[in-house]
C-alpha cells in the first residue's frame, strides 16, 4: 500500500513547516489550559466540555460524510452505546474497587463504538449514497426502540446513572468539579482531533477519498470499496463512542436519548453547517451549532424554526459550510485584492440586515398571536422589547422586508460582480486556493 | 379469535393502502431524480392540516379535493425554486435539503395550528358503522378510506401504463439518463412529478388525518417507516413499493394482536437468569415489539436481499 | 502544576459568594419548546400565577418571588445544563415535573452537586413525576415530592375499587415505559389483595407516543369482554385509544390518571363517555370549596385553562410557610422545615409532608367527567361537561411504607 501512496504523497515537508505544525497543536493545548482562567462559571465550563465532545462527535461524523462520502442518519448508534456501556462499567470499577482511574474509562466506550461499528457496518457498508443512508436510519430506529424494550442494559426511558467520583484515585483528583472534567474532555479531544487528523493522511484516509470520488476507478487498481468504506466505518464508530463515553462522564447518566434521531441529527447539522470538505469545518461547526443551540432558545421559543431555515441557507447558497464560506477568500486574502471586496460587502451587509430583522420582526408576530393569543402584545425576542400587535411594528417589519429584499438582490449582484474581479485578479497573480 | 383476524387483516390492509399513497409517490420521484425526499411524509402532514382547515371553511368534500392540489403546488413550487437550485450541489446536498425542508415543516406546522392534536372530525355522513363483525363495529370512514386509496391505486396504475407520461415515468424508472437524452423537457417533467407524488402524499394526509391523528408529530413518526417501506421493496419499484407497503401494514396490525412471548412458549427463565438483561428479552410479547418489526424487516432483507424484494437498480 | 489548576479551579468559585440575592428565584425546568411545550407552558403560567400571589402578599421573607423559565425540551442531559445554568444564575430551589426520566436524572445531580459544592445547596420540589423510585430506592434529602407518586394513586384507587362490585373483568392497558409498568404491576398485586374476584383479562403495554391508531388494541379490549379499563396513558395515547373505542363501539368504564390534561376532556366528549371516564387526583374543580373556587376563578380569568396542579399551589404556599417557620432562605433549613411539615391544602383538608421520604400526603378525590348540575359550576375545555366527584380518599388511606434510606447532612 505504501508503494502506491508514495508516488502521490506530498513531499516531505521542511523544518519550518514542521515546526509551525506542531506550533499549532501546541498553542491549541496551551488555550485549553488557559480557557477556565478566563471563563471560569459553572455553565461557561459545562459549555466548554459539550463543545469538546462535538467536536470529537463531529469530527468522526466527518470520517464518513466528508472522507468517504457516506450520509449516515444514525451515527448516533455508536455514540450511545459507548456512553451507555461507560457508566456500567463505571459502576462496575467502582463497585468492585478496580485500579483504573476514570481518565482511561473513555477508552472503553472508544472500544465499544468500534465492536458494534464492527459488526453492524458491513451489512450497511455494502451500498454507498441513499441506500446507505436510509439503512443507517432503519438500523438507528431498531436500536433506539430496543433500547426501551431491553431495560436490565438500557434503564428504560429513565436511563443508568453512576458516580464518577468513586473511582481510583491518581493525583488525588476525584473528578467532582466541573473544572476536573472540563480538563479531561479537553485532553481527551485533543488526541482524538491528533489522531483523526493523522488517519486523513494515511493511506487509508486517501483511499476513503478515493471511494468517495470513484469508487470505480478504487476497484480498478484493486482495491474493494466496500471494505475501504466499511474500514471508515469502523473508526467513525471508535471515535464516536469515544464522545459518547466523555458525554457519559459529564452527565454521569446515559439514557436512550443517547441514541435517538435527535442526536444523530445534530451531528449532520453541526458536521455540515461547519463544512465537510475542509478538517477543520466539523470544529467550527461544532462549537457553532453547540453554543447556538445552548443560547437561542434562551431569546426566542421558535429557535428550531431559525436553526432549521439556516440549515437550508447553508445547505442552498453554501454547500462549503462556513468553513468552505471562509476558505473561498483564501486566494483573495494572498493576492492581496480582499480589500476591493470590503467595500461591496459592507454595502450588501445592510439591506441583507434589515431582511433579517424585517423577517424575525413578522415571525416573532405572527408566532405571538398564532401561540400566544391573549399574551401581552409587549414581546421580547432576541433581548429586544416590541408590540407584536401595534401596526407600527407590522408597518416596519413589511417595509424591512420589501425593501431589503429589493436592495439586497441589487447589492447581490454588485457583490457578485466584485467577486468575480477580485478574484481573477488573485488569478492572475497566481493564487488559485 | 376469527374476530381478530378479520378485524386485523382489514386494518392492516387499511393502513398498508395508505403506505402506498405516501411510496408510490416517493419512489418515483427517487427513481426520477435520484433523491430521496426526506420532506415526504411532510406533505402528508401538510395535507391533514390543509384538510382540516380547509373542512372547517368549506367542509370535508371540497378539502379533500383542493388540500392535495395545494400540497401538490407546494410541492412543485419545493422543486422548481429549491431542489433544482441545489441539484448542482449533488445528491447529498439534495438530500439535507429535504432534511432541513422537513425540520422547518414541523416547526411551521406548530407555529399555525399549535403542539396538540387538531380536532379534524370525520364527514357525519360517514360517521356510522359500516357492519358489524362478532359485536365489534367497523366504521364506515375507514371502509371509504380503503376505496378511495384503491381507486387512486387503479387509476395511478391506468396513468402508467396508458399515457405518454405515464410510459415517461416508466422509461425513467429503468433509464433516466435515456429519457433526458430522448429530447423531453426533463424540467418540467420533474417539476410535474414532484407536485403529484407531493399531492398523493396529501391525499393520504386528508383521508388518514380524521381517523388517526392531526398532529406536528405525524410526519416525524411516519416518515422512517416510509423509508422502510421502500427499501424493502427495493428502490426505485413500484411493484416492490405495493408490496412493501402491505407487507409493513399486515407485519405492523397482526403483530400487535398477538401476545406470545418465550416466556409463553417455553416457560419462565430459570431463576439464575431472572435479573440479566436476557429476562428483557424473554418476556417481552409480540404486541411489545410491533413497532420495531419494520426495522426487524429491513435488516433481515438487508442481509438476505440487499437489493430489496422486487429492487434492479444498486441506488 | 497541581496547585495551580486548583487555584484556576477555586478563584471563580470564590468570586461567585459575594453576589447578593435580592430575589427569591425558582428554577423552572420543564419543555418550553418541541412537542411538550403545551404542557410546560401551562406549568409555568401555573407557577408564575402563585408567584404573583405570594409577591402580593409582600413575598418570602420580604423577598419577591421570581420564576426562572429554563427550556429542558424534555431532555435529561439539556436538564442537567440548564440546571447548571441556573445555579450559575443564583437560583438555589428549582422545580420539575415533565418526565420521570428527567427527575431520576435531576435529583441525582442535585445530589452530587450538593455533596461537590458544601455551603451553595439547591433543593428540587418535583411537582409532577409519579415514579415510585424517587421516594424509594433513589430518594434523596434535597427532592420533594408533592404530587401522589403512581403507587399511592393505585393504593386509593383500589382502596376506591373495593367496593365497586360491578367490576368484574378488568383490562389494563398503559404506555411501554417505567411509569406504566409501574401502574400495571401495582394495579395487579393490589387488585389480587384487596378484590381477588376481579379478573384481570388482560395486560398490555404498548408503544410511548408512537401508536397512531388504537383499533388493534382496541379490536383486543373488545374479544376480552372486560367491563373496566384501567389505564396511566396521557396525551395523544389516552386521546387516540378513547378514539379508537368509540369508533368500534366499546363501552366501558375507563378508570384513569390523566384524564384531565391536555386534550383529554375534549377527546371524552368527542367519544360520548357521559360520566364513564374516572380519574384519580389530588384535586378537581367542582368540589365546592369555597377559597378554591375563587382561586380557580381568578386563574380561568386570567388565562384560557383551568386549574391541572393544585399539587403546584400546594408546593408553592408550603415552600413560603416553611421559609417562614425557619426564618431562612438557606435550601437546608428550608428542607429540614419541610421535612414532617403538616399543612392545610387547596382543596380542604390536611396534608403531610413525610420526613422518611419527602413524599406528600394528601386527600385524594376519584371524579366522573361528564355534563353537569348546579353543584358543578366548571367546565373543561369549552366542552361543557365537568368534572363530578365520586368519592374521596383520606391520606390515611393511602400511606403506603417506603423502602428509603434517607441520608441527612450533617
Amino acid at each position: 500500500m505504501s508503494e502506491v501512496t508514495s508516488g502521490v504523497a506530498p513531499p516531505y515537508p521542511a523544518l519550518s513547516e514542521k515546526l509551525r505544525f506542531y506550533g499549532i497543536w501546541l498553542v491549541t493545548g496551551l488555550i485549553l489550559l488557559a480557557l477556565p482562567k478566563i471563563f471560569g462559571s459553572g455553565g461557561a465550563l459545562t459549555t466548554f466540555s459539550l463543545i469538546g465532545i462535538s467536536i470529537i462527535f463531529s469530527l468522526s461524523y466527518n470520517i464518513l460524510l466528508g472522507q468517504t462520502g457516506l450520509l449516515s442518519f444514525g451515527h448516533a448508534v455508536y455514540y450511545g452505546l459507548g456512553g451507555f456501556l461507560v457508566i456500567h462499567v463505571i459502576n462496575i470499577i467502582s463497585a468492585n474497587k478496580l485500579p483504573i482511574p476514570l481518565p482511561l474509562v473513555p477508552i472503553i466506550g472508544g472500544l465499544t463504538g468500534l465492536f458494534f461499528a464492527a459488526l453492524l457496518g458491513w451489512v450497511s457498508t455494502q451500498r454507498s449514497g441513499t441506500a446507505f443512508a436510509m439503512i443507517s436510519l432503519g438500523i438507528a430506529e431498531l436500536i433506539a426502540s430496543s433500547a426501551l424494550i431491553l431495560r436490565t442494559f438500557f434503564g428504560g426511558e429513565a436511563g443508568i446513572s453512576a458516580n464518577r467520583t468513586k473511582l481510583f484515585r491518581v493525583f488525588d483528583w476525584n473528578f467532582g468539579p466541573q473544572i476536573q472534567i472540563y480538563y479531561l474532555i479537553a485532553a481527551w479531544t485533543l488526541l482524538a482531533v491528533i489522531a483523526m487528523y493523522a488517519l486523513t493522511r494515511t493511506p487509508l484516509g486517501r483511499m476513503c477519498n478515493a471511494v468517495r470520488d470513484n469508487p470505480e476507478r478504487v476497484q480498478f487498481v484493486g482495491y474493494d470499496p466496500h471494505v475501504v468504506r466499511y474500514l471508515a466505518f469502523c473508526f467513525a464508530g471508535f471515535f464516536a463512542g469515544i464522545a459518547g463515553a466523555l458525554a457519559a462522564i459529564n452527565f454521569e447518566i446515559a439514557n436512550s436519548a443517547y441514541l435517538g434521531a435527535l442526536q444523530s441529527g445534530t451531528v449532520l447539522f453541526s458536521t455540515y453547517i461547519g463544512g465537510i470538505g475542509y478538517f477543520i469545518g466539523p470544529i467550527v461547526g461544532a462549537i457553532f451549532v453547540t453554543v447556538l443551540s445552548l443560547s437561542l432558545s434562551d431569546l426566542t421559543s421558535v429557535w428550531q424554526l431559525y436553526f432549521g431555515l439556516f440549515f437550508i441557507a447553508v445547505v442552498t447558497f453554501a454547500p462549503g459550510g462556513l468553513t468552505g464560506l471562509l476558505m473561498m477568500h483564501r486566494p483573495l486574502l494572498k493576492s492581496g485584492t480582499l480589500g476591493k471586496m470590503l467595500p461591496s460587502y459592507l454595502i450588501a451587509l445592510v439591506p441583507t440586515l434589515a431582511l433579517v430583522v424585517g423577517l424575525v420582526l413578522a415571525t416573532e408576530s405572527i408566532v405571538h398571536h398564532t401561540v400566544h393569543a391573549g399574551d401581552d402584545p409587549n414581546i421580547k425576542a432576541f433581548g429586544v422589547n416590541f408590540n407584536a400587535s401595534s401596526p407600527i411594528t407590522w408597518i416596519i417589519a413589511l417595509f424591512l422586508i420589501v425593501a431589503g429584499s429589493f436592495a439586497a438582490r441589487l447589492t447581490w449582484r454588485r457583490l457578485a460582480q466584485a467577486w468575480g474581479d477580485a478574484l481573477s485578479a488573485a488569478h492572475e497573480r497566481g493564487y488559485h486556493a | 379469535m376469527l374476530e381478530l383476524i378479520v378485524i386485523s387483516t382489514l386494518n392492516g390492509v387499511l393502513f398498508g393502502m395508505l403506505l402506498f399513497l405516501m411510496a408510490s409517490g416517493l419512489t418515483v420521484i427517487f427513481s426520477m431524480l435520484g433523491v430521496l425526499n426526506f420532506a415526504h411524509a411532510s406533505f402528508y402532514m401538510l395535507g391533514a392540516f390543509f384538510g382540516f382547515q380547509l373542512s372547517r371553511w368549506f367542509g370535508f368534500w371540497p378539502a379533500l379535493l383542493v388540500a392535495p392540489l395545494l400540497a401538490g403546488g407546494l410541492g412543485a413550487a419545493v422543486e422548481r425554486f429549491g431542489l433544482r437550485q441545489v441539484h448542482k450541489n449533488g445528491h447529498v446536498a439534495e438530500l439535507l435539503f429535504t432534511f432541513g425542508l422537513a425540520f422547518v415543516i414541523e416547526e411551521l406546522v406548530q407555529i399555525i395550528w399549535g403542539k396538540s392534536p387538531v380536532d379534524f372530525r370525520i364527514p357525519s355522513v360517514l360517521d356510522f358503522p359500516a357492519f358489524t363483525i362478532f359485536s365489534t363495529n367497523y366504521p364506515a370512514y375507514k371502509m371509504f378510506m380503503l376505496l378511495v386509496s384503491i381507486a387512486i391505486f387503479v387509476g395511478l396504475l391506468l396513468v402508467l401504463k396508458k399515457s405518454r407520461v405515464g410510459l415517461i415515468v416508466q422509461a425513467a424508472l429503468t433509464h433516466p439518463h435515456m429519457v433526458g437524452h430522448l429530447g423531453h423537457n426533463v424540467g418540467r417533467i420533474f417539476m410535474l412529478v414532484f407536485g403529484v407524488g407531493t399531492a398523493l402524499a396529501a391525499v393520504a394526509g386528508v383521508i388518514a388525518g380524521p381517523a388517526l391523528v392531526t398532529q406536528s408529530n405525524m410526519a416525524a413518526l411516519l416518515g422512517p417507516i416510509l423509508f422502510v417501506v421502500v427499501v424493502v421493496g427495493g428502490l426505485g419499484s413500484l411493484p416492490g413499493a405495493f408490496i412493501g407497503s402491505l407487507l409493513i401494514g399486515l407485519v405492523q396490525t397482526f403483530a400487535v394482536s398477538m401476545n406470545g412471548s418465550l416466556e409463553g412458549a417455553f416457560g419462565p427463565l430459570s431463576p439464575t437468569y431472572a435479573q440479566s438483561w436476557l429476562a428483557d428479552i424473554w418476556s417481552v410479547t409480540i404486541a411489545q415489539i410491533a413497532p420495531i418489526m419494520p426495522y426487524m424487516l429491513l435488516v433481515l432483507i438487508l442481509i438476505f436481499r440487499p437489493m430489496g424484494l422486487l429492487g434492479t437498480r444498486e441506488t | 502544576m497541581r496547585q495551580w489548576i486548583i487555584a484556576a479551579a477555586l478563584l471563580p468559585v470564590l468570586g461567585g459568594v459575594a453576589l447578593a440575592q435580592e430575589t427569591v428565584k425558582i428554577g423552572y425546568i420543564d419543555p418550553l419548546s418541541g412537542g411538550g411545550a403545551s404542557v410546560g407552558e401551562v406549568g409555568f403560567k401555573t407557577f408564575q400565577f402563585l408567584a404573583d400571589e405570594l409577591n402580593a402578599k409582600g413575598g418570602i421573607l420580604g423577598k419577591k418571588v421570581e420564576i426562572v423559565p429554563l427550556d429542558n425540551k424534555t431532555n435529561p442531559q439539556e436538564s442537567l445544563i440548564q440546571a447548571q445554568k441556573a445555579i450559575d444564575a443564583g437560583v438555589r430551589y428549582i422545580t420539575q415535573g415533565n418526565g420521570s426520566s428527567v427527575a431520576g436524572a435531576l435529583t441525582d445531580f442535585v445530589a452530587k452537586y450538593n455533596e461537590r459544592n458544601p455551603g451553595k445547596e439547591v433543593l428540587y420540589f418535583n411537582y409532577a413525576a409519579v415514579d415510585p423510585v424517587l421516594t424509594n430506592a433513589k430518594c434523596s434529602f434535597w427532592h420533594f415530592r408533592w404530587d401522589a407518586n403512581s403507587d399511592i394513586k393505585m393504593e386509593a384507587l383500589t382502596n376506591y375499587m373495593k367496593s365497586a362490585s360491578a367490576i368484574k373483568k378488568l383490562y389494563l392497558i398503559n404506555q411501554d415505559y417505567s411509569f406504566g409498568e409501574s401502574v400495571r404491576s401495582a394495579a395487579k398485586t393490589m387488585l389480587k389483595a384487596k378484590r381477588p374476584d376481579i379478573q384481570i383479562v388482560g395486560d398490555e403495554l404498548h408503544p410511548l407516543l408512537k401508536i397512531t391508531d388504537f383499533a388493534p388494541y382496541v379490536a383486543k379490549i373488545k374479544a376480552s369482554g372486560a367491563d373496566s379499563v384501567i389505564t396511566g396513558n396521557w396525551g395523544q395515547d389516552f386521546a387516540l385509544l378513547l378514539k379508537a373505542s368509540a369508533d368500534a363501539g366499546l363501552k366501558v368504564n375507563w378508570y384513569t390518571y390523566y384524564a384531565g390534561g391536555t386534550g383529554g376532556p375534549t377527546a371524552i366528549k368527542q367519544a360520548n363517555l357521559n360520566h364513564q371516564v374516572f380519574q384519580i387526583a389530588e384535586g378537581i374543580p367542582n368540589l365546592g370549596n369555597p377559597a378554591a373556587d375563587t382561586f380557580e376563578k381568578a386563574l380561568r380569568a386570567k388565562y384560557d385553562f383551568s386549574l391541572f396542579y393544585p399539587r403546584v399551589v400546594n408546593e408553592m404556599r408550603m415552600f413560603a410557610a416553611a421559609a417562614e417557620k425557619a426564618k431562612s432562605l438557606d435550601p437546608v433549613k428550608v428542607a429540614a422545615a419541610l421535612e414532617g411539615m403538616e399543612f392545610d391544602v387547596y382543596d380542604g383538608g390536611k396534608g403531610t409532608m413525610r420526613k422518611d421520604d419527602h413524599q406528600f400526603f394528601q386527600p385524594m378525590y376519584i371524579a366522573s367527567f361528564g355534563d353537569r348540575t348546579e353543584k358543578e359550576p366548571f367546565d373543561e375545555e369549552k366542552t361543557g361537561w365537568g368534572w363530578r366527584l365520586a368519592a374521596k380518599i383520606e391520606p390515611e388511606q393511602t400511606m403506603l411504607p417506603t423502602t428509603c434510606k434517607m441520608e441527612r447532612p450533617n
